[in-house]
């Protein structure tokens, strides 16, 4: 059946039952209810502290064909993930959905527990590396084809009930023996905790994991009102595969020539002006446009609204430097960010539903402009970031059709080649943000503006950056390198190995097993 | 029609370049091809490099390229730069 | 115009260095809008790979359609064993311009332009397809700088200083006292002749804001342009060559009101109380060909364009 993004779901899969197929962004209406956690009254002389992973596995009740959540705030620096899975198959428990807000590289191990039965089934923003290559290749190894959510889209689901979690063991780098935390502080200091409040909320039972447990913890991200049990361990990640020192902005030439021009688009548009909000994905060029965006605040001298991250150290010196008043941030991702969360109050953290969940009042709805990176675009303006060009599922769909969808103004930047490989193609791999939510496309040789952005095209009738149709700026690249033959993918239904849901749940598109 | 005299090799083996190297063979072109865009230009590379080595003038050649997703102009000057090399 | 003298006229704020044998800096060469490209086989290429640098060069500008003034640095083709191969394999690739390095005499222009001249004919291009640009670079090359900027073919003159440098016995200074001599002599030179004249490197890349000082300032002793090693230290140079608001609002009233004046036998005009004459009047039309240049906007009333030949 064809979605609105013009792709063949196979909605006689066993798993989209009941599922409807993507329809626009704001199509389908709800009148779904927040979900509930079974209540769990405390009496005097309760002790929330357990001495072992094993001993909360076993008071949370976890039981085979369960549902278990990680957050991914530790990135590739991530120990618990692993320590609660050790435990877990010592013990024998089998078939557990694997419910994480991410998956970082340092997950490869769950290929092990994927081929014994411990796992089988996996719902996550992310894939990376080995496990992403072995699920794409792998068909049928686990029960039902991975399912790829929007950040937005999995807080929706978690809150809503449509993804029960039934333990979520949650790493936080400082926590108190009632179970109030923060990741501000601590050895595994990851600044915001925006992924693991919504599952510590919804989740049946609430397993807080720490390596750093004091008296007492403000502020807090989790109140101890959400957690069941707290377990102290060694070590609950590798600071240096959890922040990066400080983000720098990029020295790749093409990388800032792209920024160079999209920052030349958003003066040209009109938008930087007092009070405007920004969203900078965390890519080499997006990162380079927050400093143009700095220049520019202070040569008009006037002051932004908020920006949010994925924040860095370049978001915090705009803050520091009053040309924004706020930062909203759900994710942080170096040490300087993580410092700034913790001492500046206009530094506020957010939950990944205040941050993007579409079946609540949500921060990228207030967005003027984002700025978003692609793994490859196609003439209909759809974007992958989840898929290689050899279809194999490496990227994370993450925030990127929550904030495109809400911006006033989204602009996708984008090499037009990598190596040889051009990036506008006829059709993406992957649709995981739908071209009707893509205002304009900047690539090093120039930019193509959506058609449906009437307004836009005519604002920059007589500008003079490099505006092309997306349909030339596709020829620029093949005049250069020729046109490339498609990645052929399995057509058979058993060889779906993944399922996109768009931010509302629908189906906006299925990963193939590529044929190699 | 112009022949190998040695093997010889040319590029180097870096980002959007090729590493060509040609030895003489009894006769016929032959291309052994190593690519990181095998699957979107692997037979388009293959026929390319045979075409330049015709279009050369050579017969009796083998090509071995290990192509870092190298640009039709690069493919084409590596292979005519180790052909050189090889007739001298 | 022919393609001759058309060539002398081209706009020529930046000169990039793109090496000859680097295909991943050839492939992005024309992104960063440099208006010439220039792609060196000479001294950034080791003499063990002259051979592959030379084709990859000549296949690149035969194959890829840059943006800009395509220019070859060749290695010399009496002072190297390598020149006249390069001339061989680069001239019929058809760049714009083929640099000729470490230019003495003009008879060694004579060489290039005898070559440029049968390649073209071979292929019936135009005369004045491909043209030259000399580099001075020694003490000789500038005591015979008059003579080489009229030699055959000649549209452009460069400065390579760190040759000169070492002809000189002396070093890098700062500011650039060094220099000073032969920046003026090539300068002059080059304007004698009707030529463009482009200034040497400034190879700290880390050092924008000691570069934007050289670049004003060798554009106040009359540059056209500068060459640059990094794609970061053009867009400083564009925006030093490229006239500001007030600039141009007063080029356009100059030219306005001289037009004005010839429709309606006006005799002496002023604008702003200062007399405008011939030179000024040359000059308003440079600032707007320079803005327009750099993609700036610029209407005048009709008939107001200045013929500055």
């Amino acid at each position: 059946m064809l979605n609105k993004a013009g792709r063949d779901i196979p909605m006689n899969l066993p798993c989209l039952e009941g599922r409807e197929v993507y329809q626009g962004e704001f199509a389908l209406a709800t009148n779904a209810r927040r979900a509930g956690r079974p209540v769990r009254a405390t009496r005097p002389g309760e002790n929330k502290v357990v001495a072992s992973i094993d001993e909360a596995i076993e008071k949370a009740g976890l039981k085979d064909g369960m549902s278990i959540s990680f957050h991914h705030h530790f990135r590739n620096g991530d120990y618990v993930m692993k320590l609660v899975m050790e435990r877990i198959h010592e013990k024998g428990i089998k078939d557990l959905t694997i419910l994480s807000s991410s998956l970082a590289p340092c997950h490869e191990f769950l290929i092990d527990y994927i081929k014994d039965g411990t796992v089988t089934a996996i719902e996550t923003s992310g894939l990376r590396d080995a496990l992403g290559k072995f699920l794409s290749t792998n068909p049928g190894v686990l029960k039902r084809p991975v399912v790829i959510r929007s950040h937005g889209g999995r807080a929706r689901a978690v809150s809503c009930g449509e993804a029960h979690i039934d333990v979520a063991f949650l790493g936080v780098p400082t926590c108190d023996p009632r179970g109030n935390a923060t990741g501000m502080m601590g050895k595994a200091a990851c600044g915001a905790l925006g992924y693991a409040m919504v599952d510590a909320h919804f989740a049946d039972k609430t397993v807080l994991i720490t390596d750093n447990l004091v008296d007492y913890v403000y502020p807090y991200s989790i109140p101890q009102t959400d957690v069941d049990y707290v377990v102290e361990v060694e070590a609950i990640g590798d600071p240096a595969g959890i922040a990066s020192g400080a983000i720098g902005i990029t020295k790749n030439p093409v990388q800032l020539k792209i920024a160079e021009l999209a920052a030349e688009f958003l003066d040209q548009a009109d938008i930087i002006k007092e009070g405007f909000s920004f969203q900078l994905g965390a890519g080499g060029a997006p990162l380079a446009v927050a400093k143009f965006i700095g220049q520019k605040l202070k040569e008009k001298e006037v002051v932004g609204g908020f920006g949010v991250g994925g924040a860095t150290g370049v978001l915090v010196g705009m803050l520091e430097d009053g040309l924004i008043k706020a930062i909203y941030d759900t994710q942080t991702f170096d040490t300087t960010a993580a410092a700034s969360l913790h001492d500046n109050p206009n530094h506020i953290e957010m939950s990944a539903s205040m941050y993007a969940d579409p079946w609540t009042d949500c921060m990228t709805n207030y967005l003027d402009v984002v700025f978003l990176g692609a793994t490859e675009v196609d003439v209909n303006f759809n974007v992958n970031c989840m898929t290689d060009s050899n279809g194999i599922l490496m990227g994370a769909s993450g925030g990127h059709s929550d904030t495109a969808a809400g911006a006033k103004v989204t602009v996708i930047t984008c090499p037009l080649i990598r190596g040889r490989l051009p990036m506008i193609r006829e059709n993406v791999q992957t649709v995981i943000t739908p071209g009707t939510s893509v205002d304009v496309i900047v690539t090093e040789r120039g930019l193509a503006i959506n058609p449906n952005r009437q307004d836009l095209i005519e604002k920059f009738k007589d500008s003079n950056l490099p505006i092309y149709t997306i349909e030339e700026l596709q020829k620029m690249a093949y005049d250069r390198v020729g046109k490339p033959q498609d990645v052929e993918v399995s057509d058979k239904d058993e060889d779906v190995v993944a399922i996109v849901e768009y931010r509302d749940g629908s189906i906006i598109d299925v990963v193939r097993k590529p044929l190699l | 029609m112009k022949h190998l005299v040695k093997a010889a090799t040319a590029g180097f083996d870096e980002k959007n370049d090729v590493l060509v190297t040609v030895e003489p063979i009894a006769a016929g072109i032959e291309v052994e091809l190593t690519s990181k865009v095998m699957r979107q230009y692997g037979e388009h590379i293959k026929e390319f490099i045979t075409a330049t080595v015709k279009e050369a003038g050579f017969d009796g050649v083998k090509v071995i390229a290990a192509d870092k997703a190298a640009w039709d102009y690069t493919i084409k000057a590596r292979v005519l730069g180790a052909l050189e090399r090889g007739s001298k | 115009m022919s393609k001759f003298e058309e060539a002398k006229k081209r706009l020529s704020r930046s000169m990039m260095f793109v090496p000859g044998n680097t295909p991943k800096m050839i492939n992005s060469a024309d992104i960063h809008g440099a208006d010439s490209i220039m792609f060196d086989i000479e001294d950034s290429i080791p003499v063990t790979e002259k051979d592959t640098a030379r084709l990859l060069t000549a296949e690149a500008l035969k194959t890829l359609d840059f943006k800009g003034e395509t220019v070859v640095r060749i290695n010399h083709p009496t002072q190297t064993p390598y020149g006249y191969d390069d001339l061989d394999v680069i001239v019929p690739a058809k760049p714009d311009l083929i640099r000729l390095p470490k230019t003495e005499d003009v008879s060694e222009v004579e060489i290039v332009a005898k070559k440029i001249e049968e390649v073209e004919k071979a292929n019936g291009w135009e005369e004045g397809t491909i043209n030259i640009i000399v580099a001075i670079e020694s003490v000789k090359g500038l005591y015979n700088v008059r003579e080489i900027c009229h030699g055959p073919r000649v549209v452009a003159i460069a400065l390579g200083a760190e040759d000169y440098r070492a002809d000189l016995r002396t070093t890098k200074n700062k500011p650039a006292v060094e220099l000073l001599f032969a920046r003026q002599t090539i300068l002059h030179a080059a304007r004698e002749a009707g030529i463009r004249v482009i200034d040497t490197v400034f190879s700290d890349v880390k050092d924008p804001q000691g570069f934007r000082e050289e670049v004003e300032f060798i554009k106040a002793l009359g540059f056209d342009g500068k060459s640059c090693i990094h794609p970061s230290q053009i867009k400083i140079i564009h925006d030093v060559f490229t006239p500001d608001a007030k600039e141009i609002a007063h080029s356009v009233k100059v030219l306005n009101s001289y037009a004005d004046a010839l429709r309606n036998n006006k005799g002496v005009i002023a604008v702003d109380g200062k007399m405008i004459d011939g030179p000024i009047v040359v000059r308003a039309q440079r600032v707007v060909d320079k803005a327009r240049a750099a993609g700036i906007k610029v209407e005048l009333e009709e008939g107001a364009e200045y013929d500055v030949k």
